[in-house]
């Protein structure tokens, strides 16, 4: 238990040379630059990162599809996302991440529906843009609410060369500049889901943003106080919890990106005086582009647990006047005794609790601060799709001698887990039933195991409490220790 | 401020509260720009109507909320069924983990399966290394005594070969050259993933039986008394092989269940992880060759594999999912015929426990209206239980059924007397459904999870019966199949009933004259 910092880094150094042993060992040289531990003072985590996972490993990693149609542009709202190729993808990610919204569903909204070509082996032969043209066609009389179209390329599509921009801007042009998206995020493209993300942004910049009239929309006044929720896709309602936190701060919320988002968000937002960017890996390419393009400024926020939130707080109002500065204070003073009810009751429950993570996004890293604040601690953290700038951002969350492990293998995590036993793994649900069977309490960080919000002050409080539940369930007890086996 | 440390709220609590309510409001009419919404009723009522009904029946290329998934799902399922075996799919990686999520989101239980995660030079270049580098990986880290390798699309559309591959790889020193390699192509469009189930499976059985691609002799089969089962793609396997286990030790049968997931999904929490559990060994594959013959539980989900037993020189009893009484009798009469002995009195008892349990409660589902959809063969089961009980499955929705299983239901229906007014739908997705259940209503529904959509546009009660069911804990774990399995359904179906009139008479002093305590 009370390890020096110096022996934990021997201990860990030791642990990941037995784990990276199984390997054969051509493999091992390459997962050694994966695994590692931060060490004070130097600028990221030590670990190479965004490079392929090796072949016939269990890689927790997605595609990019799952980074664009799952994560970009499944929760714009008011389009219609055609999962376009055969129908696994659509059916695999279909109403997956709990990306809450307010709609009527097959009506205005089309969120938690599964629009694919469902393509055939005449498909692959002889192509699919005039299926593509015809399934536009029916998507125009039957679902005439719609607010556009996206095209989410799977596998096949981009294999047999298919034109998918041709038909969009065909389409496009007969129904009267109906926003139509081709977006090319086929699942081989890249290493991980974060390719995806970088092909859906660049899809907004081009067919939204690049189509848009400014004067199309004149009844759209701005004010100074107009901020866009960028990287926030509502899961569980996280940019609800959110956005009520800026709001009472004095900003006005213009836009959602893209959880709960539509389209004419979307096109507003390049008015929005800052972008406020909850998950950097998803959607900082946009926000450069915005920055850059319309001058937009952007600032990376943190609302999971109070200490992040107030310093996030504070970071956003920064960029506005003394009435906003004035009234994020009010915001922080409102909330403290919520919070303070919070940690005095689940702190002396979780107080030194040790927890590995193992999660995508911003996770890896925000999620840290709010353990923090329950006085809880990160002893292994990693990213799914992490790049470098993920990793160098990590070193201002985690302590000396933190495990680190990039694109880790179920092997890698299972060994790991092991051997450090924590009190709790957060990860996703390929990893839940590993941890719970092994004995260790688990919370699903993705989908925050259908519970949530868990971010701002509202999400706090259910974030504790199910770590909590997890932590303190009498099932564990009972799990490893029959007592007819218990020794005398 | 709606949240307190002391009661502590959901989200499905929260977002009621008044400050949330108002900026959805905000939101919603400041920036959304959405349409009036009078206009969104009006079209809502439209899309209720038979006009809207017949366009979209009309429409050809689009699909909207399909039931059914693809074929290296069925794949992964087949792999999970054989003793330490991991399953391989050679393509992109992002399928793996959408398989692996999809089975763990159901059966809630880790699945285990890797990929030979290609990227663009492999689609260029081909999946070779990825092969290569793959199995020497899975062979070391995961410790199997077989891989069994599936595709995704990626790799099909770019024509790798699995056999050569694999000979490559084993050349290569991946694994030893006599490690059991079985592949099976699984191209994701074609068919679904029952269609899956059958290319792996057949996959398994040729490696086994035909030589192991090159290696070994093919096996000779010896024709002797022992009975293979086959259960096809089943999300009710833990309960379901359980049953069907029971039922041929009562006989005293010599079987094997080529194809068994249901005790690697159905691990105990003791502080262990399993990742290899249960599942038909190796020595069971080779030695069921000799089988007199295979029960084959799902027809439309073993079609290959059926034609492939037969020229094997195996009798084969084809079935479709049968389920109830005479479902279950078609099953043991089977069973009973091969094994040349007598149904066993437990079973008979059984029968008449449950024809008992139906007689018990049969007034309370005569006439009821369903509309069921999901894999073929469940559907002809279904249906064929809900006419015994004297109820109508009016529309029978298969996304992945053909104009040969649409014969086959008619055929069903036209058994009956509650099946005159029922009609079949192949290739339809679950909009079609909405469409029926709108212009058409029915009582109740019989579906999977993503039924629940249409159970709020429509109001029809769902009942899951059919894969996946994310959002109901456990129903796996009970046997859908033999006259237990067919007690449960008859429970499910009650108890959604029952619940419908309760829910339906709970009004004090407007409709509570009904709410009555004994039913």
């Amino acid at each position: 238990m009370s390890m020096t910092v110096e022996e934990r880094k021997a201990a860990n150094k030791a642990l990941i040379d037995e784990v990276l042993k199984a390997y054969p060992e051509k493999m091992a040289k390459r997962r050694a630059k994966h695994l590692g531990q931060y060490e004070e003072g130097k600028p990221d985590c030590g670990v190479k990162s965004n490079i392929k996972s090796l072949p016939g490993v269990m890689t927790i990693r997605g595609c990019a599809y799952a980074g664009s149609k799952g994560v970009v542009w499944g929760p714009i709202k008011d389009m219609i996302h055609i999962s376009h190729g055969p129908v696994g993808c659509g059916q695999y990610s279909w109403a997956a991440r709990r990306n809450y919204y307010i709609g009527t569903t097959g009506i205005d909204t089309f969120v938690t529906m599964q629009f694919t070509s469902d393509f055939q082996e005449k498909d692959i032969v002889f192509g699919g843009d005039k299926k593509l043209d015809k399934i536009i066609d029916e998507i125009q009389a039957l679902f005439p609410l719609n607010k556009g179209i996206s095209i989410q390329s799977e596998c096949p599509i981009g294999l047999i060369g298919d034109d998918i921009e041709a038909v969009s801007k065909k389409k496009t042009k007969e129904y009267d500049g109906h926003t139509i998206v081709p977006v090319r995020c086929e699942g081989f493209r890249g290493v991980s889901q974060s390719l995806g993300h970088h092909i859906a942004n660049d899809a907004i910049r081009d067919w939204v943003f690049d189509k848009v009239d400014p004067n199309k929309r004149p009844e759209f006044v701005s004010t100074p106080y107009d901020v866009a929720i960028i990287g926030d896709y509502n899961i569980g309602g996280d940019a609800w919890s959110s956005r009520i936190l800026l709001e009472e701060m004095g900003l006005r919320v213009i836009a959602q990106w893209s959880g709960d988002g539509t389209i004419a968000e979307l096109e507003n937002t390049p008015k929005a005086k800052l972008n406020v960017l909850h998950c950097y890996r998803s959607m900082n390419y946009i926000s450069r582009h915005m920055e850059e393009k319309y001058g937009v400024p952007w600032v990376e926020y943190n609302f999971f647990g109070p200490t992040m939130i107030e310093k996030s707080l504070r970071e956003i109002a920064s960029h506005f006047d003394d009435t906003i500065k004035a009234k994020a204070e009010e915001v922080i003073a409102k909330y403290k005794p919520l919070t303070q009810a919070v940690i005095d009751k689940y702190k002396p429950r979780l107080q030194g609790k040790k927890v590995m993570l193992y999660v995508g996004g911003l996770r890896p890293r925000h999620v840290i601060g709010a353990y923090e604040d329950l006085g809880m601690d990160v002893v292994g953290t990693g990213y799914e799709f992490g790049h470098n700038d993920d990793y160098q951002r990590t070193t201002h969350y985690v302590k000396d001698a933190t495990l680190i492990y990039d694109d880790v293998t179920g092997y890698e995590f299972e060994k790991l887990v092991d051997a450090v036993q924590p009190d709790l793994v957060g990860s996703g649900i390929k990893e839940k039933y590993v941890f719970q069977k092994m004995g260790v309490p688990f919370r699903q960080m993705h989908s925050w195991d259908y519970s949530g919000p868990y971010h701002g002050y509202d999400g706090f409080a259910i974030f504790a409490r199910d770590m909590d539940m997890a932590i303190s369930s009498p099932i564990w007890a009972l799990a490893k220790n029959a007592p007819w086996k218990k020794t005398a | 401020m709606p949240q307190s440390a002391d009661k502590i709220l959901d989200h499905e609590l929260l977002f009621r509260e008044p400050e949330y309510q108002e900026i959805f409001r905000s939101k919603k009419t400041e920036f959304e720009f959405n349409h009036a919404d009078d206009k969104i009723a009006e079209i809502r009522d439209w899309t209720k109507t038979k006009d809207y009904k017949e366009k979209n029946f009309a429409r050809d290329s689009l699909v909207v909320n399909p039931a059914k998934a693809c074929q290296p799902l069925g794949a992964v399922y087949v792999a999970n069924g054989f003793a330490k075996t991991m399953s391989f799919v050679h393509g992109s990686q992002g399928c793996v983990a959408y398989y692996r999520s999809h089975f763990s989101r159901h059966f809630k239980e880790p699945t285990s399966c890797v990929s030979s995660s290609m990227t663009e030079d492999a689609a260029v270049f081909g999946g070779l290394n990825n092969m290569i580098d793959g199995l020497a990986n899975t062979y070391s880290l995961y410790k199997p005594d077989m891989i069994a390798v599936s595709t995704t699309c990626m790799a099909e559309v770019i024509g790798d070969d699995l056999d050569a591959f694999i000979k490559n790889s084993k050349q290569k020193g991946s694994v030893p050259a006599d490690f059991d390699v079985p592949f099976a192509h699984t191209p994701a469009f074609v068919g679904s993933h029952v269609t899956g189930y059958d290319n792996a499976l057949l996959g398994v059985l040729k490696h086994f039986w035909d030589g192991k691609a090159g290696t070994a002799p093919a096996l000779e089969r010896t024709p002797n008394e022992s009975i293979n089962f086959i259960g096809g793609f089943d999300g009710f396997v833990v309960g379901n092989m359980k049953e069907i286990r029971r039922i041929f030790d009562l006989f005293g049968a010599d079987y094997t269940v080529l194809c068994d997931p249901s005790e690697v999904w159905n691990t105990p929490t003791d502080g262990e992880f399993r990742m290899y559990e249960g599942g038909t060994t190796k020595a069971e594959v080779e030695a069921a060759l000799h089988a007199k013959a295979t029960i084959v539980f799902q027809e439309y989900c073993c079609e290959k594999t059926i034609k492939y037993l037969k020229e094997k020189g195996q009798e084969v009893v084809a079935l479709n999912a049968p389920v109830g009484v005479a479902g279950t009798d078609e099953f043991i009469m089977a069973i009973s015929r091969l094994t040349g002995k007598p149904v066993p009195a437990a079973l008979e008892k059984e029968r008449g426990q449950l024809v008992d349990a139906m007689a018990d409660s049969q007034a309370h589902l005569h006439g009821k209206k369903y509309a069921l959809y999901g894999d073929p063969d469940q559907m002809i089961g279904y249906a064929q239980f809900l006419l015994e009980l004297g109820a109508e499955p009016t529309h029978v929705l298969a996304t992945n059924g053909n104009d040969d299983w649409a014969a086959k239901v008619q055929k069903v229906f036209d058994a009956s007397p509650f099946g005159k007014d029922c009609k079949v739908y192949p290739k339809r997705d679950l909009w079609h459904m909405r469409s029926l259940l709108h212009t058409e209503p029915v009582d109740f529904l019989i579906g999977n999870t993503y039924g629940k959509y249409l159970e709020r546009d429509v109001g029809t009660p769902l009942i899951r019966l059919v894969f996946p069911i994310f959002d109901r804990h456990h129903y796996h774990r009970y046997p859908t199949w033999g006259y237990d399995g067919a007690l449960r359904l008859l429970t499910m179906f009650l108890d959604e009933f029952f619940e419908t009139l309760d829910a339906n008479t709970i009004v004090p002093s407007k409709t509570d004259y009904s709410y009555d305590i004994i039913r």
